[in-house]
């Protein structure tokens, strides 16, 4: 069968992967990409957890519900942002978009 | 009123008129002669009223008028300061009071009191002449009138306390304040650089004297607890003195003291070598050399050492000093007063020549006849420097007439005739001439200098003897000098043809002088003048009970009395015979260079003790000591703190607190600041990484410090 | 290995060489396309969890909505339709090896629990995973309050997002 640690390694590689994304994509949107693939591996997490757990406790797969919510929410909330932004400075470079600072 | 009480207030009149002149009369001519003159008179009254109670005292000598009072209180017993009037006091203040009021009345005319005020006449300077309404020039009242009372009424005062006290203190304190008086009034015309100068110079000379003399009253003090006559004189106190021992020059302690208090003396009455001051001294008014400078303040030298003669003529050393130096004064000035053209300088030379005469014959033990030249000298003196300054101001008429005022009203050779033109004043000025020669007979000039001779030659100080004489002779021959080339002949020049005669003020006091100057020998006469017997001299048997012992009266003798006729018939007859026909001064043949110059100690002095005293002060004190060392050690300390300062505050200050602590912590922040800054550079990525690598970092240690350790 | 071993090692290889490309490749279109891809694999891996019905949440709303969203902005933000110069920052290197550590220090974390290995318990039969899960869902005992806080959510990022996306002419 297989064990629960490949699903956790597996979570954990994508998270990795995710938060590489984040940090080194240039375009705005490339790191919201990034984002959700960090989201989905922690989606992966619970619901590997909730499967290896006890199956009756619906904690697991509900958190991962409102874990979609979130990102929904999260992804359309700054996809509007860097649209707006992108209106304003006619960019979506992240490194250009630099105005919050000393 | 006792006669104590009496001699106590003689003094207090002109002390009352000085202070009144200078804080209330100043401004009021009349008002001020007349408080200085009435204060003269009553200061007369008093002493005359004494003189008149002490000759009628037998035995004044014994029980003088005395009174005193307790003043300073030292450890055991006190000291104290009173009056005393003994015979020889009493002769003194005869002769004092009279010739102080006469010089008081005489400066009155003198000062030309009633004249206009001057056209261009400055306080300061002597007064210069006035325009009246005639447009013809007059001479002018002196601007500064009341001072010159005021002044000469403070010297009263001086005098007078010198001869009422009755111990050294008080005669010190009169002493000094006559010495005050006399730089006031010898700077009198203040504005004259010479006689500012002249004042300096007879200040400061008679100030060696007195150091001196108060080093001698001090050891006095020390060695015998009192200062008061009554108790030096003591004849266990005298023998005391005399046994003790010094150091200096084997004298005895008395010896030592008299020589002090001689020095003192030597200042006071210019004799060699504390000369210098007295012929400068005629800067001053002409009463102002009269009373100070002939009668009374040098004669107070004098006084001085008669009244200490019990103590000076213990030791034999000190006395043969004494006679040394009167007997060289007397001929070393009368060599110089031969050669002298100004009338007053004259005159100056042969006050140090008479007082030369009283010294030494104090010198020889002839204590009577210093004290009888003593009163005679200060009565013709007197009269010659008031006649004197008579011929000046009848010159001054002369030269305000003629208006050349490059002729000098004071110099002989410009004057002559004057008999003519100031007959009272010619006829007095003889009879002072004659008395200062020693005319036989007629003059109390010859009594007196008689009576030194004897002196000196029965003690057997025949080079004294010898000497004198000369000297009598030079006097006789320049006082000749001096009458033929001022009053007889024809005047040499158009200020001496508008000469004439001066006011009664002037006139009057002549008179009453020349009197005295002929009248007062006749009390001294010896008891066995040439040979006849006599009663014995009044004068000699009342001073001469001042002493302990009467000293016995001099043995007539021929050879004595010859020597005086021809040495004053001699000289006078000389003097007459080589200047009759002298008119200018090519035709003098004695006018010497080394005697016109004084013999060059003026210049002497100037170089060995002038000179060297100003390097001294300017140089050395001033410019080396005060500028350069102490000046110099408070630069230093200034630098040093300075020095001190800068260091803190370049190396301290500036670098640690204000570059390192103030500086350095806005810098470090703004380096600090700075360098974190771009930390915050809006790129989220940049956030997320940092905040990621601290993550791990506090991961790693929370780690490691909960599951390892 | 069993069959479901390989299988599910397959759909991990597919999850991860595909995230792979959407962090690296230069076209975003193309990285968003990839990321669907990721996403189908993430839900063929929900299916086998038994969490059917995540499975096909997962297709309806992160691949039907989610990433069509993305394709849209990425075409509303572009210059022009080519894609030139770096997509990677300067300093990747550091990022790579950030993220090693991250996978490291996770996996070493996780290898220390005692329950890193078990196996998975029997799928019950007959349970009826969607209809307990819906019951939890508007259950008051249970988790009502987060589903309809979740929705207050939704709502707030709609308006959120339309007003801040906004055209004002």
């Amino acid at each position: 069968m297989i064990p629960l640690s490949w699903y956790l390694i597996l979570s954990a590689a994508l998270f990795s992967i995710g938060l590489f994304g984040v940090l080194s994509r240039k375009n705005a949107v490339a790191i919201l990409l990034g984002i959700e693939l960090m989201l989905n591996a922690v989606n992966i997490n619970l619901v590997s957890f909730w499967r290896y757990g006890d199956v009756s406790q619906m904690a697991g797969q509900v958190f991962a519900i409102i874990v979609f919510a979130v990102a929904a929410s999260e992804v359309a909330v700054g996809l509007a942002l860097v649209i707006s932004v992108y209106r304003r400075r006619n960019t979506v470079i992240a490194d250009e978009l630099d105005l919050m600072k000393w | 009123m006792t006669t104590e009480t009496l001699i106590w207030l003689i003094p207090l009149p002109p002390i009352l008129a000085f202070f009144l002149i200078v804080l209330f009369t100043n401004r009021n001519k009349a008002l001020s002669h007349t408080v200085a003159i009435g204060a003269a008179l009553l200061s007369w009254l008093g002493a005359m009223i004494v003189f008149v109670r002490a000759i009628g005292t037998p035995d004044l000598g014994k029980t003088p008028f005395a009174s005193f009072i307790n003043w300073i209180p030292t450890a055991d017993t006190w000291l104290k300061i009173g009056v005393q009037i003994d015979p020889f006091g009493a002769v003194t203040l005869f002769f004092v009071a009279w010739t102080v009021l006469m010089i008081f009345l005489y400066s009155v005319g003198y000062h030309n009191y009633g004249q206009p005020a001057g056209d261009h006449d400055h306080p300061g300077l002597p007064p210069h002449g006035a325009t009246d309404e005639h447009g013809h020039q007059v001479p002018s009242v002196e601007p500064m009138y009341s001072r010159f009372f005021a002044f000469i009424s403070l010297f009263a005062f001086g005098m007078f306390t010198l001869v009422v006290s009755d111990n050294l203190l008080t005669l010190f304190a009169g002493w000094e304040i006559m010495g005050l008086c006399s730089y006031l009034l010898i700077g009198f015309w203040y504005a004259k650089p010479s006689a500012r100068a002249a004042a300096v110079k007879a200040f400061m000379t008679t100030r060696v004297g007195d150091v001196f003399m108060l080093l001698g009253i001090a050891f006095l003090y020390s060695a015998t607890g009192s200062l008061s006559y009554r108790d030096i004189f003591q004849a266990q106190v005298l023998h005391t003195l005399a046994s003790v021992p010094t150091p200096i020059f084997g004298l005895s302690a008395a010896g030592l003291i008299g020589l002090l208090l001689f020095i003192g003396t030597i200042g006071k009455s210019a004799q060699f070598p504390l000369h210098v001051w007295l012929p400068d001294a005629m800067e001053g008014p002409t009463p102002v050399s009269a009373m100070i400078h002939a009668a009374t303040m040098v004669s107070a030298g004098v006084y001085m050492i008669i009244r200490m003669f019990p103590l000076i003529s213990l030791d034999p050393k000190t006395m043969t000093v004494i006679a040394f130096i009167g007997t060289f004064t007397a001929i070393f000035a009368a060599t110089i007063a031969v050669a002298q053209n100004d009338i007053k300088r004259v005159l100056a030379y042969s006050t140090i020549s008479q007082l030369g005469f009283m010294v030494a014959a104090l010198g020889t033990g002839a204590y009577v006849a210093a004290a009888f030249h003593l009163v005679t000298h200060a009565f013709f003196k007197a009269l010659l420097f008031l006649g004197s300054g008579s011929v000046i101001h009848g010159m001054e008429h002369g030269v305000l007439h003629t208006g050349d005022h490059n002729v000098d009203p004071q110099n002989m050779f410009n004057m002559g005739g004057l008999r003519k033109k100031m007959p009272i004043t010619f006829w007095t000025f003889l009879i002072g001439g004659f008395a200062l020669s020693g005319f036989p007979l007629l003059t109390a000039g010859f009594w007196s200098k008689d009576e030194i001779f004897s002196g000196a030659f029965n003690n057997g100080h025949l080079i004294v003897f010898i000497t004198l004489a000369v000297a009598a002779f030079l006097t006789a021959f320049y006082t000749m000098r001096q009458i033929t080339l001022t009053f007889l002949g024809g005047p040499r020049t158009k200020e001496a043809e508008h000469a004439h005669e001066t006011p009664w003020t002037m006139i009057a006091p002549l008179v009453v002088l020349a009197i005295f100057a002929i009248g007062y020998g006749w009390v001294g006469i010896p008891q066995d003048f040439l040979g006849l017997h006599l009663n014995p001299s009044w004068f000699h048997e009342f001073v001469g009970s001042t002493l302990a012992v009467m000293p016995a009266e001099s043995p007539f003798s021929w050879i004595v009395f010859g020597t005086s006729l021809v040495v004053s018939l001699g000289g006078l007859f000389f003097g007459w015979l080589a200047y009759r026909n002298v008119s200018v001064p090519e035709q003098d043949k004695l006018q010497i260079p080394l005697l016109k110059n004084k013999y060059y100690f003026d210049e002497l002095y100037n170089v060995v003790f002038i000179k060297p005293s100003y390097w001294f002060a300017e140089t050395f004190v001033y410019q080396w000591v005060d500028k350069g060392l102490i000046d110099g050690v408070l630069h230093l300390f200034g630098k040093a703190a300075n020095g001190i300062g800068s260091i803190i505050r370049n190396y301290f200050d500036l670098p640690v607190i204000n570059r390192f602590f103030g500086d350095g912590t806005a810098h470090v922040t703004q380096w600090v600041g700075k360098n974190l800054r771009p930390i915050q550079s809006g790129r989220i990525q940049q956030y997320m990484l940092v905040s990621l690598i601290v993550l791990l970092a506090i991961a790693g240690l929370l780690y490691y410090l909960l599951v390892i350790v | 290995m069993t069959a479901s071993q390989i299988f599910f090692l397959f759909v991990g290889l597919v999850i991860l060489g595909s995230s792979l490309m959407v962090v690296t490749t230069r076209n975003l279109i193309h990285a968003a396309l990839w990321l669907i891809v990721t996403l189908f694999g993430v839900a063929v891996l929900y299916a086998i969890l038994n969490a059917s019905f995540l499975a096909v949440v997962q297709v309806v709303v992160y691949i039907g909505a989610i990433a069509i969203l993305f394709i849209f902005a990425v075409m509303l933000t572009r210059k022009d339709m080519r894609d030139s110069g770096p997509q990677l920052n300067n300093g990747w290197w550091l990022n790579v090896i950030i993220s090693l550590l991250t996978f490291g220090g996770l996996f070493w974390m996780l290898q220390s629990w005692n329950g890193f290995s078990k196996a998975a318990a029997d799928f019950p039969s007959n349970y009826d995973a969607v209809g307990q899960l819906g019951k939890a869902l508007i259950s008051p005992d249970a988790f009502v309050l987060p589903f309809e806080v979740a929705s207050v959510l939704l709502l707030a990022a709609l308006v959120g997002s339309v007003y801040i996306a906004f055209n004002r002419k």
